[in-house]
Formats: structure tokens, sequence, C-alpha cells
């Protein structure tokens, strides 16, 4: 099992010290072009989580693979780059320019317009100039999310990234969004039933290794996504209140391995899935 | 070097509408004036940002403003309680100045009290809303204190020549730095993290989005505001970008200054 962060949430170059507690760190999205994002107000709190609209703010490809790239590797951590694009092509064309790198394929940022092709077009295009290693980071407000995870497998992907945020708005005092852009990425506590069910769902369709992302907090809730069917484990929102949360979630994960019995993280994968199979029969 | 640790606190006293929250220091270090801390805000999700108010010995205070859900929460611990407080954060005023006078408004008068001490007790002017809030002053020895209407820039126009160091609310900081072009100015933004993880704190510097956790809080009003291509803070309006200090969002404001909600 890798421990990692999910894109977005961490910037390795300025808190390192908190990359190093990765397995691997995945980059904020890169965009052919670069990108200033969005207006502030960017993010709000809920009740139960945060809304974002950052809006895929980034370098863009060229000054990432001149500048930010070669610092990132000089960390010594292997690196999942997060590509993002407004068309198939666009994922492609960046994908085609790296190499010793996991690829992380953005096909649900919610905070901008998405590429019209579909999730398996976009794979398609990247599997056909690239040999790398493909995750697909799909959305938890796709339809059948399960036939999404088919469809990628089927043209190439290597692997699921599980889940995105969801979309959500808030309002502030005198009724109007809180954030500039409306409504943003839902993310935080209340996303973790969401992932948890995707990762289930894609379990049931799919034997690709899949990260599980999605409100984990605590060395438990990373063991229900692995029992859920998920391989890796990824930390969002969780990093930016505790900086710490690498190697605390990894300690209260090896104490909740001992106390269900299960000899390794990999020992505990689709567990959820077999207990239901074992009621089923 | 920053750390994030479970402290006890301590004492909560109150200053009008504030409450000063003193928390065990510990091994953490307070940092120079005008840095923050993220300090937990029990039952909500994401930590609150807090200028360093005060530093006495084997303590850390932090003024705070009980507006919302967070604030709340923090200003009704009571001693013994344990919160997780991370920092010292981002970058504190410079304290190479020869004639300081520390301009504050409101909760924004947060970090004044320590910047106070380093500077062995410069004067200050601080402008507050009512007589009810200015009861914060008490924590600033050699301060002038004005009340709304009377606006802390009034008193600035009578004493040129000086080195400001300002915080308070943008519109005032706005405002010191039109009095005072090479004045210290200690912003706001929403933020999430502290640490330059989440983005959500960018303001405009030098034509460039920049993170003010980790390039600010504190800038430097002449050195931007000299320059002919930005204006701090300034967000471009052709691209129907609002003013920072016009944000539709009063309630939620978290900043270094205040960590309001």
């Amino acid at each position: 099992m890798l421990l990692l962060n999910a894109s977005g949430c961490l910037d390795a170059l300025t808190a390192p010290e908190v990359a190093r507690g990765l397995d691997a760190f995945v980059t904020k999205t890169v965009t052919p072009e670069p990108r200033e994002g969005n207006a502030p107000v960017r993010i709000v709190e809920t009740e139960f989580g945060m809304l974002n609209a950052i809006g895929l703010a980034n370098p863009g490809r060229e000054r990432f693979l001149a500048e930010t790239l070669p610092l990132l590797r000089a960390l010594g951590r292997p690196l999942w780059v997060s590509v993002g694009g407004f068309s198939a092509r666009d994922y492609a064309d960046t994908c085609a320019r790296l190499d010793g790198v996991t690829v992380e394929l953005n096909l649900s940022c919610p905070n901008v317009d998405e590429a019209p092709e579909s999730a398996a077009e976009i794979v398609a295009a990247c599997r056909s100039v690239t040999g790398l290693p493909l995750y697909a980071k799909l959305s938890p407000a796709a339809w059948d999310i399960a036939e999404t995870a088919r469809a990628v497998e089927a043209v190439g992907a290597d692997g699921l990234s599980l889940v995105n945020t969801m979309h959500g708005l808030a309002l502030n005092t005198t009724l109007r969004p809180s954030l500039a852009r409306g409504a943003g990425g839902y993310s935080g506590p209340a996303l973790r039933p969401i992932a948890l069910a995707a990762v289930y769902a894609c379990r049931r369709a799919t034997q690709l290794p899949i990260v599980g992302m999605g409100g984990v907090r605590t060395g438990r809730d990373a063991l229900e996504l692995l029992a859920c069917g998920a391989n890796h484990v990824s930390l969002g929102t969780v990093l930016f209140a505790d900086p710490d949360a690498p190697a605390r979630v990894r300690a209260e994960l090896a104490d909740e391995l001992a106390r269900t019995r299960f000899a390794s993280p990999e020992d505990a994968v689709g567990f959820a899935l077999e207990a239901v199979a074992s009621r089923e029969n | 070097m920053p750390r994030r640790e479970r402290r006890r606190v301590v004492a909560v006293e109150w200053l009008g509408p504030y409450a000063l929250v003193r928390v065990e220091r510990g091994t953490l270090d307070p940092g120079v004036p005008g840095q923050f801390f993220m300090v937990e805000a029990p039952g909500c999700v994401l930590p609150r940002a807090f200028s360093l108010c005060l530093a006495p010995r084997g303590q850390l205070a932090f003024l705070i403003d009980p507006v919302g859900p967070g604030t709340r929460a923090l200003a009704a611990r009571v001693p013994g309680d344990q919160i997780a407080v991370f920092g010292p954060l981002g970058n504190g005023f410079r304290l190479d100045v020869r004639k300081p006078l520390l301009v504050g408004g409101g909760i924004g008068i947060a970090p004044l009290p320590y910047l106070s001490q380093a500077l062995e007790q410069p004067p200050a002017v601080l402008g507050f809303r009512s007589p009810h809030h200015a009861a914060a002053a008490a924590l600033l020895p050699n301060a002038d204190v004005v009340i709304d209407p009377v606006l802390v820039t009034d008193v600035l126009a009578e004493t040129p020549g000086r080195d400001v160091l300002a915080c308070g609310p943008e519109r005032m900081l706005e405002a010191v730095r039109v009095a005072a072009p090479t004045a210290q100015l200690a912003w706001e933004a929403p933020m999430a993290c502290g640490y330059g993880a989440c983005y959500g704190c960018v303001v405009e510097v030098d034509g460039e989005l920049k993170r003010l956790c980790v390039e600010g809080p504190v800038f430097n009003g002449g050195e931007a505001h000299d320059s002919a291509t930005t204006h701090l803070l300034r967000v471009r309006t052709d691209r129907g970008w609002a003013h920072a200090g016009q944000s539709p969002a009063p309630s939620a404001a978290r900043s270094p200054t205040n960590g309001a909600t």
C-alpha cells in the first residue's frame, strides 16, 4: 500500500518535510498553458467539509517541465504528475513529454470547464503516446462510476484514482455564494461515504489498482477504503488541518490492522466485498 | 521551524468583545511579530489563523474575535483543554526601523502587543468601532485610541516621518499606504492550511498571484506601491475579478490577524 497526497493538497517544494512522509508525491494538475486560477475567495469551510475553487492554478506545461519537475525530482520521492487539459490532445501532449513518473489523468476537476471528450477517449489518446503508468481520476458524480471504470480499463488505463471532489455551494451571511466562482469542489469528511461507495463499486467492476481518497482523517478511515477495495490511500483536506497527518495516519493504520487481525494492508483489500459475497452465498 | 503540537489552554481573558486565549508554549518557537499560527478550532474541519499577540514566558497568547463557529469554539475553551497549535508561519515585520509607529484597527491590533515589546514600546495609534471594542487597547502601552468616526489615518497625518507598521481591515491598510507609502502592512485572506498547500489565500503582488501565507502576511507597501506594474492586493478587474478589499464574503474571512469565523 502506498500513502499519497491528493493532487492539489500539498506543495512539496514549500513543505518538503511533509512530502517526505508520503510514499510518493502527487503534483498539482499541470495544464498546457499557465493558469492563474480563479479569483479569490477560493476556499470556504462548511459544517462537514470545505469547498474550494482554486481553478487549476499552475505554471503551465513548459515551465513545469523546465523548472518545477527538476526540483521535485531532487526531493528523491517517487512522483505522480497530475495531468489536465481541455481536450484529449491536451492530455496526450503532456503525457508524451513525461518520463520516469506515474501519470494521473485529472478527468474530473469541478472548477474548470471539462474536456468534451469522454474519460475513455482521453485515456485512449494518452495510452497511444506513453508507456507510463496511467491512473484515471474519476468524478464521484458519474451516473455509473463502475461503467466509467470498465471503459477506461478497456482502453488501457493502469489504475483508478477515486474520487475527486463533488460540486458544492455555500452562501455567506448576505446570501451570496461564498466562493467568487459560485460553486466549488466539496471535500473533507462529508466526502468519505461517497468515496467508499465509489471504490466499492469499482472494485466489483475491475481488477485495476485503485487509489482511494475522500475525507480520510484517521487510520480507521484508511482501513475502510482498503476494505472497500482500494490498494492505496491518498490524504487530501486533512493535510490542510494537520501537516503531520501522513505519519499519524500510518501509525493509526498499523494499530487498526493489528486490532482487526490483518497481517498487512494488502490483506485487508476488498474485505468488505468478501463479506458481502459470503452473505450472498 | 514551524511545528504542530497539542498544547494546554492556560487562561481565557476578555477584553471587551475579544478573547485573549493563552496556551502553554512548550517547545514551540514564538517566531517574530507578524508571523502567525494555525490553531485548531474545536468541532471544525479546518484550523484558524491567528498572528501571535503576546509571548510571555512559557506561553503563546492569541487575540480572538468570536464571530463564527470556529472562533466562538476557541473562545469557549477552559483552562486544561488541549488544542493543536501549528507555527510560527509566514513572514513577520522587519524590525530594523528607526522611528516606529504602530497602527492598528479592530481585531487587527492582534500582532501589535508582541511587536510593541520587540520594538521597546514605540507610540501606537489604534482605531476601534466602539468604546467596548477599545478595551483591547489595554494590551498596548503608549497607545492613542480613536473611536469611529475618527480614523487612525486622521492621526497619522499629524505624525509624519515615522516608520509605520500596520495591521487592520483592508480599507484601513489601503488608506495607511497612501498616507505612509513605505509602511509595512500585514494583510489577511481566507486560508485553509497556512503553509502553502491549499492555494486559497492568493493575492496579487508585483503582477503575480502569490500565497499570502508563504509570501506574506506582511508586505512592504512602499515597494509594491512604487512598482509601475502592480497594485498590491488589487486583482484584475478586466477579468471580472473584484478588489480583494471588496470581498463579498465577510463571513468567510479567516486571516492571520483576526481568524474570523
